[in-house]
């Protein structure tokens, strides 16, 4: 039988319909067994299918969410056929018959909430957890703003006593360059630390700019003339409509592509995705400044 | 046509009286009393704030309020702070230029918080306003020193000039150059986020000395050491100084002619800026440290000793911004020399580093909450936090009104007994009866948020990242928080149910954010259809969310209340939920029976009970009178 949630509307706000669903109860209020339900962990992770970044984390590899304490034994094995990451297994909070919807534990079993067993072994290991080595870096946290990371990142703090790593504490953030292109109605902001090489950042500027049209980067071989390039970019010149460019710290114009990667990186002030047209007076500057690197 | 009630003024002395009712809320009270005090209150209103730039079009603003001197407008969320919305999403402000140069010749006052600005909006405000005073761009982007140049060449009675952390494109310093040599209004001037290496410093120099009321000046980094005692001699009667670079090598000629000139400003009660600094340069401001009562160091990168030498000069102190590098004995000393102490932000000077680089726990913050009886706003970035220390904060600082915890790794728990936070920040909420702003870290279960709801009764901003367990948390925090202007939320388990069960509470909420959430396309669908007076807009940069079904979870979305409907400015990868799309539950690729199914269908009964006052109240709406 289910509530209909037109029954319950005629309440003077929509929160009444809940109670069908979601089973409110505040502790104190309502049903004893209400309230042990409160104390639940309610998982409705599970009938996600395609669960995103950072909670698929917490489904997947950062921490399972499982009861300690309490009177364990029965929660859980409440509990974990519904974990399967399956739709639906879960959660019954479809209007069941008992009224209850929520988070059925129908045997009213109240662990203590929370604790993450997997989590512990990690916050026990003190401040570096055993995540992998390379730790992939969540957007925007910790939440600094971007005027403060970019201060600190340009001009990193001087110590006395300097670690080897010093310099790049705040650089090893993040380093967010402007990049504009010729025609397209804004600027784009990227981090040049997420990126491997200029293969990298070639494919996510494409895609990036791909809704402005960007002129294809076909994969033309590697000329002979261009052994010195370590990427296809330098190829754009040869036909595709556009090339990227960068600023350099010495406010100089350049193709992207022309010198080693990290070297790159510390000195690329800003992109400039330009039409190939009007970069061809940078392609002899640019063979130049190789050139004068062998 | 106006019915005079029997013995009512006439509308001059009403508008007189008005006049000293300076809060919008009084204000919207006021105009909400009869139809006549809307149509004076209207007519003599003169400034007004809008806190998104979308809830309302510029023409219904100018429609109802005829004569504004002054606006103030916010444009994107509040975590395009932190890179989590895309560039172009959007907040341009030109529109809004564009018809209050016709409609507004003497607008004084323009505020912008996180908007577009282009050079051509402000060579447009300068063209258009005679009588232009004050122009404050707080974390605005899109313009160049160009456009400042504009602003500086025309606007004669210019008072203040503020780019408090805009992104500006900083083509060199000549723009300072564009004030004319009649040109002596200047109050307040505050450049520091410029970028460049180049500025006009005799053009500077020139202005301070010739704008006697200057009460403001923060310099960008570009200025250095050596030319402050220069601008500060032309300016002893300045209020707010931020230095540019303060570091060089050390030469004693340089450092008495700062001592000097830093003594000679009475006025001194703020002081900010600090790049580079060398620790021997400190020493130079101490004449004015007993005074002060504003201390930005949140760029020195010192150490701790030094740090504790110079706030030990600061007893009048009131609001402190430091690093890290304070540590947990540095707060200890500032607990004990600043007792008036009222704001404290610490912020992280390695917050990507494994390991934490200094000593700074949760004990430094409680030391400052016993010791220092009158602090209000906290914002606190550390790597370990106990529920105890939490209680002992709440307990012994139940004025607090703004609290703001960042634990640097998600879903830390509690490092004493390796629980969830939830005790802690329910001590928060429960004796800080009237905190406004929240901002949660660590590891954090359902429960923390059954408090927030039951006690956060004057809350009017949350901010939410790793949190949480089910729709249930959510559902606390929508159903329970009487004043919740602003919800934010990130990276949690919160689905579709708290969110549509409590669609009516969103009505009465300026914005709610919710991104790598669990909230599925077809509920954003269902939720735009059935709430007219919400824009539901989805931000997804890997493509059409239609081209998914409608049970995915949708990348980021943000919600606002609007009586402009949807707008039309939007990048390709947002999409409005339109309330006349039709309503066609794409179930291919759902499975079949599948409780989201079953949950969409239930919902589609969902009717909303708008909170008609309260809408009034804060927008225009000149159709319902």
């Amino acid at each position: 039988m289910e509530k209909s949630y037109d029954d319950t509307n005629t309440e003077k706000s929509g929160l009444r319909l809940k109670d069908t669903e979601l089973r409110l109860g505040l502790p104190g209020s309502e049903s004893p067994e209400r309230e042990e339900h409160d104390q639940n962990v309610l998982s409705l992770k599970s009938f996600v299918s395609g669960a995103k970044r950072g909670f698929s984390d917490a489904l997947d590899g950062g921490g399972k969410w499982v009861f300690s304490g309490g009177s364990g034994g029965g929660s859980e094995g409440l509990f974990s056929p519904r974990r399967g990451g399956n739709n639906n297994g879960g959660n019954d909070l479809s209007g069941s018959d008992s009224g209850l919807g929520g988070p059925v534990l129908k045997d009213g079993v109240a662990p203590k909430p929370l604790v993450v067993q997997e989590k512990k072994s990690q916050v026990a290991a003190g401040n570096g957890n055993t995540a992998p080595a390379s730790k992939a870096q969540v957007v925007g946290w910790p939440p600094i703003r971007s005027f403060r990371k970019n201060t600190m990142a340009s001009h990193p703090p001087k110590n006395d006593n300097d670690d080897d790593n010093a310099e790049a504490k705040f650089g090893s953030g993040c380093l967010y360059v402007k990049v504009s292109m010729d025609g397209a109605p804004y600027l784009r902001k990227v981090d040049l630390k997420i990126y491997g090489g200029y293969k990298e950042l070639s494919s996510a500027l494409e895609k990036m700019f791909s809704c402005f049209t960007i002129g294809q980067c076909g994969s033309h071989g590697v000329s002979s003339r261009d052994v010195l390039s370590e990427s296809r970019l330098i190829d754009l010149l040869h036909g595709s409509e556009y090339v990227l460019t960068y600023e350099d710290k010495d406010g100089d114009w350049m193709l992207v592509g022309d010198v080693p990667w990290e070297m790159f990186t510390n000195c690329c002030k800003r992109l400039r995705i330009m039409k190939s047209t009007e970069a061809i007076g940078l392609a002899p500057r640019a063979m130049e400044k190789c050139k004068t690197r062998t | 046509m106006q019915k005079k009630v029997a013995c009512s003024f006439p509308d001059e002395v009403l508008e007189h009286v008005f006049s000293f009712i300076q809060s919008d809320k009084d204000r919207n009270a006021v105009s909400m009393v009869c139809k006549s005090w809307y149509e004076i209150e209207r007519w003599c209103r003169r400034k007004i704030f809008i806190g998104n730039c979308y809830a309302v079009s510029p023409r219904m603003v100018i429609r109802r309020f005829p004569k504004v001197r002054s606006i103030e407008l916010k444009g994107k969320p509040h975590f395009a702070d932190f890179n989590l919305v895309p560039d172009g999403w959007g907040g341009y402000v030109l529109p809004w230029i564009a018809e209050m140069a016709g409609a507004y010749p003497w607008l004084e006052e323009i505020r912008l918080k996180r908007m577009v600005v282009t050079d051509e909006c402000l060579e447009l405000i300068a063209k258009s306003f005679k009588n232009f005073k004050v122009l404050v761009l707080f974390s605005c982007e899109g313009f160049s020193t160009d456009g400042l140049a504009a602003i500086a060449a025309s606007c004669m009675n210019l008072r203040e000039l503020d780019l408090r952390d805009s992104d500006v494109d900083d083509l060199g310093g000549h723009w300072l150059s564009h004030f004319p040599e009649t040109y002596t209004s200047l109050v307040s001037l505050n450049s520091s986020c410029l970028g460049s290496d180049e500025v006009s410093l005799s053009a500077l120099e020139r202005l301070v000395g010739r704008c006697t009321n200057l009460r403001t000046l923060r310099l960008n980094r570009a200025v250095p050491l050596d030319k402050i005692a220069n601008i500060l001699g032309r300016a002893p009667q300045l209020v707010d100084f931020g230095t540019g670079t303060y570091g060089a090598d050390l030469q004693s000629d340089v450092f008495s002619s700062l001592a000097g000139a830093f003594s000679s400003c009475k006025e001194l009660r703020s002081l900010s800026g600090f790049w580079d600094v060398v620790p021997a340069y400190l020493p130079a401001i101490y004449p004015v440290c007993s005074r002060l009562t504003s201390l930005n160091l949140s760029y020195v990168t010192i150490q701790s000793p030094d740090l504790v030498k110079l706030l030990r000069h600061c007893p009048s102190l009131q609001r402190l911004l430091v690093l890290d590098y304070i540590e947990d004995s540095g707060l200890e000393a500032l607990s004990s020399s600043c007792k008036e102490l009222q704001e404290l932000r610490v912020f992280p000077s390695d917050p990507f580093g494994e390991e934490p680089n200094v000593s700074l726990t949760e004990q430094g913050l409680v030391s400052v909450c016993l010791a220092c009886p009158k602090l209000q706003s906290v914002l606190y970035f550390c790597r370990r936090m106990s529920n105890v220390a939490l209680v002992t904060i709440a307990q012994n600082c139940p004025n607090l009104t703004r609290f703001r915890l960042c634990i640097i790794e998600p879903r830390t728990a509690d490092f004493l007994t390796l629980e969830p936070l939830d005790v802690g920040f329910g001590a928060i909420v429960e004796h800080c009866k009237d905190l406004r702003r929240l901002s949660l870290s660590g590891l954090l279960t359902d429960r923390v948020f059954e408090y927030i709801g039951r006690y956060a009764k004057k809350l009017e901003m949350l901010s939410v990242a790793f949190a949480g367990e089910s729709d249930l948390g959510l559902h606390h925090v929508l159903s329970g928080c009487e004043s919740l202007r602003k919800l934010e939320i990130r990276d949690c388990p919160f689905g579709d149910k708290a969110l549509l069960a409590n669609a009516a509470k969103l009505e009465t909420m300026r914005s709610l954010w919710m991104s790598s959430c669990a909230v599925s396309f077809g509920a954003c669908k269902l939720l735009g259809q059935k709430m007219p007076r919400l824009n539901v807009e989805v931000i997804d940069e890997s493509g059409p969310p239609d081209s998914r079904p409608d049970s995915c979870p949708v990348d980021k979305l943000y919600i606002y209340r609007s009586v402009a409907g949807p707008r039309f400015d939007m990048p390709p990868f947002v999409w409005t939920m339109e309330e006349d799309s039709a309503l066609q539950l794409n179930t291919i690729g759902n499975p079949i029976g599948s409780e989201w199914e079953h949950n969409m269908k239930g919902i589609q009964g969902l009717r909303a009970q708008m909170p008609f006052v309260l809408y009034l109240a804060e927008l225009s709406n000149t159709s319902q009178w």
